[in-house]
């Protein structure tokens, strides 16, 4: 017989929503410390396939 | 349903099991003295990462609890106090614990490092393993000075706090850790003068079992005279303050009044009265030690104010 909800999910289920619980405030940790961090570093500017003369090395930006 | 399955109902681990081999209730105690140690440090950490070094601090804390657990699952089946832990229980096998433990470990001290500083993260990994090998596998069953070295794995939290925000170990740092490490045996020692068939049963050394009753007594009396100066001391560095200074003074005096009283004792006496002082200077101490983190709270609290200097 096929039951919409094995007996061992109702068993387990703190276990389980335990877990969730756990995995979804890892998420948020690991989130907010990569944003606390980034934002720590000041800006930054890196190359994104277009060429911006300002950081080029030695030479000044044209005015 | 079979009886099978009644049985393995009853023994299914919830995850209230779980948590509990992380030692909730030792694990505020953690919280609360990194937190203060972390609050009263010079440098001020970003909200959010103080946020996740407490976290990570409470976890490492508590992965040390589910690897003593682990270890201790023996023992702990046979003291009251121990026996309806999930291992010895049987809601939780001790390889799940291990496993728990050492995985929280790793996560715990890899998080801390790299939210904070790597001698945080260090001290943290020292921690764990003071608790779960040096105390838990090796002294915990060899010495009666048990309670004295196993103080040091609990005193560390204020000192990870400290240096999560400033990087490094210093003076103030050293003697928040002094304040729970030299606080910890008179704070045993009293239970173990009033639940002595725990741990005679388990065959744990402890100093009244080894030592006797009598020198129990006297070390407490010993241990509070040194932990009163620690304690004093402190209110006169720079993580100290007037409230903190006011409240030491008048908490020591009144733990060094409650241990002498102790030390004149004899077994008749206290068995007449069921161990009343001893109870008392017991619950007073778990008192105490809150009082003097909080009131080193307060003081930071009033420095960041402007209210004191």
């Amino acid at each position: 017989m096929i039951r919409a909800e094995h007996e061992i999910h109702r068993r387990r289920r703190s276990r389980n929503v335990g877990m969730l619980v756990v995995l979804i405030g890892l998420i948020c940790v690991v989130f907010g410390l990569t944003m606390v961090k980034v934002k720590q570093l000041g800006a930054a500017q890196s190359f994104d396939h277009v060429v911006r003369p300002e950081l080029l090395p030695g030479e000044e930006a044209p005015q | 349903m079979t009886d099978a399955t009644i049985l393995d109902e009853e023994h299914e681990a919830q995850f209230g099991d779980y948590f509990a081999l992380l030692k909730p209730r030792v694990m505020t105690l953690v919280v609360f003295t990194a937190l203060v140690g972390m609050l009263v440090a010079p440098v001020t950490l970003h909200p959010f990462l103080g946020f996740c070094a407490i976290l990570f601090i409470a976890v490492g804390g508590g992965a040390a609890g589910a690897l003593n657990m682990w270890w201790d699952a023996d023992i702990d089946a046979v003291m009251r106090r121990t026996s309806k832990r999930p291992i010895p229980s049987g809601r939780v096998t001790g390889r799940d614990a291990l496993s728990i433990g050492l995985a929280l470990s790793g996560f715990a001290v890899v998080m801390l490092g790299l939210a904070t500083n790597w001698a945080a993260g260090g001290l943290l990994a020292f921690t764990i393993f003071f608790y779960a090998v040096v105390y838990s596998m090796w002294l915990k069953r060899s010495t009666p000075q048990n309670i004295v070295i196993g103080g040091a794995a609990g005193a560390f939290p204020p000192m990870i706090g400290w240096v999560a925000a400033t990087g490094s170990v210093s003076l103030e740092s050293v003697l928040m850790f002094a304040l729970i490490f030299l606080w910890t045996p008179p704070h045993f020692w009293a239970l173990a003068l009033f639940m002595r068939s725990d741990y005679d049963d388990a065959g744990v050394p402890m100093l009244t079992v080894t030592h006797g009753r009598r020198t129990t007594r006297r070390h407490i009396f010993a241990y509070t005279l040194v932990l009163a100066a620690f304690a004093v001391w402190l209110g006169l560095t720079t993580a100290g303050g007037p409230i903190y200074l006011v409240t030491a003074i008048a908490l020591n005096a009144w733990f060094i009044k409650g241990a002498w009283e102790i030390r004149g004792r004899d077994e008749e006496a206290a068995e007449a009265d069921s161990y009343l002082v001893e109870k008392k200077f017991f619950r007073f101490s778990l008192l105490y030690l809150f009082l003097h983190f909080g009131a080193l709270l307060t003081d930071a609290i009033l420095r960041t104010a402007g209210v004191i200097a």
